[in-house]
Order: structure tokens, then sequence, then C-alpha cells
């Protein structure tokens, strides 16, 4: 089963990665990017066929180690 | 005192720490291996700088999940002193010993400089032999020194006495000046800044050395 976990920060968290890709998209002549957050993407193959139990042990895995909930969110997909 | 220096793949301070603990404290440290699930009997251990796991994923955030990790925390909890210096300050927010989390800094630049510290309280193992109030020199050298908390973290901190240092002229954008913290039970520390380097003359300075011998005094 294919799966997708998607960090991202939390709002109110400063991300300095986010405001220096959003001045350099505004150097290159992108007007308008009113703000950029950087995250990340995991791509995640389990042997487990069941969706809820893959579901239910994704959201561990970025409870556990994916995510610092501390500054960050986290999503889980299913893909197929 | 006997102690501990636990390295990680990417743990690249440990001899600067080992040569310290050595030099301050008159008996050589034990180093231990990540993979190692248990600990000798000590009553200091240390997390040295580097970049564990190349700083995958987060800083620290892989060590901190590793097997020594377990052993460290329950040495902790029976009141062992447990320091991390620089990537061992990360390790010790992920694996959750210190609360908060230690972002890129401000300036996104890796600092690698001299920075001035104002000891904040002495009431530690760790601080026992600085004044209160000092200003100390100690060199910096790292990409994710921006201590982060949310309110209600920062507001107990300061309520319990649990910053130990603050940068006088703050190089990383960390919430409130933080430097280092401790746990509440106040025997663990962890600090962006490197005592271990400013110890003796040829250091260029003494302003590390009141640290281990509070330590190896206690």
């Amino acid at each position: 089963m294919k799966a997708r976990v998607t960090v991202t920060l939390k709002n109110g968290v400063l991300d300095p990665q986010g405001k220096a890709i959003e001045g350099a998209l505004g150097s290159l002549g992108f007007a308008g990017v009113a703000s950029v957050r950087q995250g990340k993407v995991f791509d995640i193959e389990v042997a487990e066929t069941d969706a809820g139990k893959a579901k239910a042990e994704l959201e561990a895995m970025a409870a556990k180690l994916l995510a610092n909930t501390v500054i960050e969110n986290y999503r889980v997909e299913i893909l197929s | 005192m006997k102690s501990a220096v636990v390295v990680f793949p990417g743990s690249n301070r440990e001899r600067d720490m080992v040569a310290a603990i050595e030099k301050i404290g008159g008996s050589r440290p034990a180093v231990v291996w990540h993979g190692e699930h248990d600990l000798p009997k000590v009553d200091l251990i240390v997390i040295p700088g580097g970049f564990s796991y190349g700083d995958y994923l987060r800083s620290g955030a892989i060590a901190a999940r590793e097997p020594i990790m377990d052993a460290i925390r329950r040495e902790a909890e029976r009141g062992v002193a447990v320091l991390g210096v620089c990537n061992g300050f990360q390790i010790l927010c992920e694996a959750g010993l210190l609360p908060g989390v230690l972002m890129r800094n401000a300036g996104l630049k890796f600092i690698c400089k001299e920075v001035k510290l104002r000891v904040e309280t002495t009431d530690s193992a760790f601080t026992a032999r600085y004044e209160k109030g000092a200003v100390i020199r100690s060199p910096v050298a790292h990409g994710d020194g921006n201590y982060r908390a949310d309110d209600e973290t920062l507001a107990r901190l300061k309520a319990e006495d649990r910053i130990a240092f603050r940068y006088v002229g703050n190089p990383n954008g960390s919430i409130d000046d933080i430097a280092g913290i401790l746990s509440e039970k106040r025997n663990v520390l962890g600090m962006m800044p490197h005592p271990e380097n400013l110890i003796e003359p040829l250091n260029g300075g003494l302003d590390g050395r009141p640290l281990f011998e509070s330590l190896l005094a206690a």
C-alpha cells in the first residue's frame, strides 16, 4: 500500500527557509507571492493491505518520527 | 567522578569533550557507541556536538530515537547529570528530555564564531561555579540553533529558573535569547555553545572551565 505523509510547519512558527524562498521568487519576477511555507513530503510503501490499519500505522510513524509536533503538523493520505 | 561521552554516526566534537573532561576531572570518560542499550554506571553523561546522521530529517531527530537514548532517559530519571552540547542539545530536545526545538538560524547562515553568554542561574550542578549574571565567552558553531518553544513552555522555563544561559547579542534568533536550558529536575542541561572549547590558555580563554569544575566537583 502506498501512502503520502505531508509535514508542514504550524501556523505562527517562523520559517526562515520559506522566507528566503519567498524572496527568491520575488527576485525571479514572480510578483504577488503573498507567502511561502516550506514543508516535507514522505512517500512510504507499507506491507499492510488494510487502509484503516495502514493509516493508523502511518499516523504513529508521523507522530513518533516524521514530524516534530512541537512545531509541525502532519497529514497522512493513502494513495493506493 | 565517572563520565561517559556518547557518540553517534556524525558526531564530531567528542574528542574535544573527552579532552576537556579528562583535563579538568583527571579521569578519562568512557566513550559509548550509539547502538548500545546500556550505559556504564557514571555520574555524568555527555552528548557532544556534530552532525549526527547528517542532520537528516531534522537535526538530532534520528539520533534521538536510537537505543542508547532509552538508557540515557533512564539514567536522567535517576538524577544522573546529562549534558548536551550543540547537536547534543538538539538530540535532547528531539528525545523529549528537554522541551522545545532548535530550528534553522534566523539568518539562515551557519554561525561559527565566539559569542557572549550571560549565566542566568547558578542553581544547577552545571553552573554552580559561575556567578549569577556573569557574562562569559563561548564559541558557537551551528546552523540550527534557533531555540523555539510555545508560550506556555517559555513561561514555565522562566518561572522555574530553568534558563541557564542567554546570549548577549543573539546570533541565531533564539526566542528570549535562550542559549541553554535545564530540565525540570535540573540535572539535564542542553546548550548550543561549546564550553569544552574554552578550557585552557591555548584555547584563548578559560570561560568554559567552571562548567566542568561544577560538574566534576558535584
